[in-house]
């Protein structure tokens, strides 16, 4: 079982991670390192000579900083698609049809999960962002991001109103409690650089979970098929001499 | 006798399902101590290397 999710998440993640890191090179690392120059002072805010224009030629590609990013970047969505193709196993197992269609079902709510219900309240920072200490917001976001994959696979496959209940009050607790905020905010980027990040940040991260999802459903779709027909399924040899009967 | 086919389907299920329950608890483990290598640690080294990834896909950086 391992080594056919393990199939499954290697393709599904290295796509979605490839299709991340090229919209994060032409969508998201020019608007990054713009806000380097206003973290690093090369700029500043507010105006205080408003001749200086706050366009200014930023670095082309840089192949070391790039290709880590690239890297990193497949890494962190091969571990995605690992836990995703997991529990696409298990909901299998239990019936749920699992193909590519619903896979970007899968895809979207791991978005959710892994990224928009963390950002809704702990929003992605731009470089030079004030914010709260790292540990404890490390903490709220994994505990953001565990309650809201809890209660997405409730609400997707619970059959009960406590079901549906716990998982509306598992998605509001964290952004009732709040999260880790800074106490002063004097982070040097202007609003428009870091909105324009977070926007963007959240619309690549909701494409590469789809093609996550996509990719991971179709292969996942397939892996069963195969899995069905191999003679050492003993569901499917029952199956088989049922339909010989 | 449809107890005895109750059961005898319940057994198999039974054999089956840990085998399954297992390779998937062994696949998240991977994939979350992947997340938690990319995403968390803060070793030099590592949070240079993943920095701009890290901002990008809204883990708390610095």
């Amino acid at each position: 079982m391992f080594s056919r999710i393990l199939t499954t998440a290697v393709l599904a993640g290295a796509g979605a991670g490839l299709v991340a890191a090229l919209l994060h090179l032409v969508f998201l690392q020019p608007v990054l390192l713009q806000a380097e120059l206003y973290e690093s002072g090369a700029l500043t805010r507010p105006g205080a000579d408003g001749s200086i224009s706050a366009f200014r030629n930023l670095h082309g590609f840089q192949p070391l900083r790039d290709g880590l990013t690239a890297v990193f970047t497949m890494l962190l969505y091969g571990g995605y698609a690992l836990v995703a193709v997991a529990l696409m196993s298990l909901a299998s197992a239990r019936g749920a049809v699992i193909d590519a269609r619903r896979g970007i079902l899968w895809g979207l709510a791991g978005f959710v999960a892994a990224q928009f219900a963390p950002g809704f309240s702990l929003a992605p920072e731009v470089p030079g962002a004030a914010a709260a200490d790292l540990p404890v917001r490390q903490i709220w976001w994994m505990g953001t991001g565990a309650a809201s994959a809890v209660a997405l696979w409730l609400i997707a496959f619970g059959t009960t109103w406590i079901a549906r209940g716990a998982a509306i009050l598992l998605l509001l607790a964290p952004h009732l409690i709040g999260a880790p905020r800074p106490e002063v905010m004097i982070g040097p980027a202007p609003t428009e650089v870091g909105a324009l990040f977070a926007a963007r940040a959240f619309g690549v991260g909701m494409a590469a979970w789809v093609v996550l999802g996509s990719l991971a459903g179709h292969l996942w779709s397939r892996e069963d098929a195969r899995g069905c027909l191999a003679p050492q399924d003993g569901h499917a040899t029952r199956w088989l001499v049922r339909r010989s009967r | 006798m449809a107890a005895r086919t109750a059961e005898a389907g319940a057994s198999t299920t039974v054999s089956a399902a840990p085998a399954r329950v297992a390779g998937a608890i062994l696949a998240m483990a991977v994939g979350l101590a992947l997340v938690l290598l990319a995403g968390f640690v803060q070793a030099d080294a590592l949070h240079d290397a993943a920095h701009d990834m890290r901002h990008a896909t809204g883990f708390p950086c610095h």
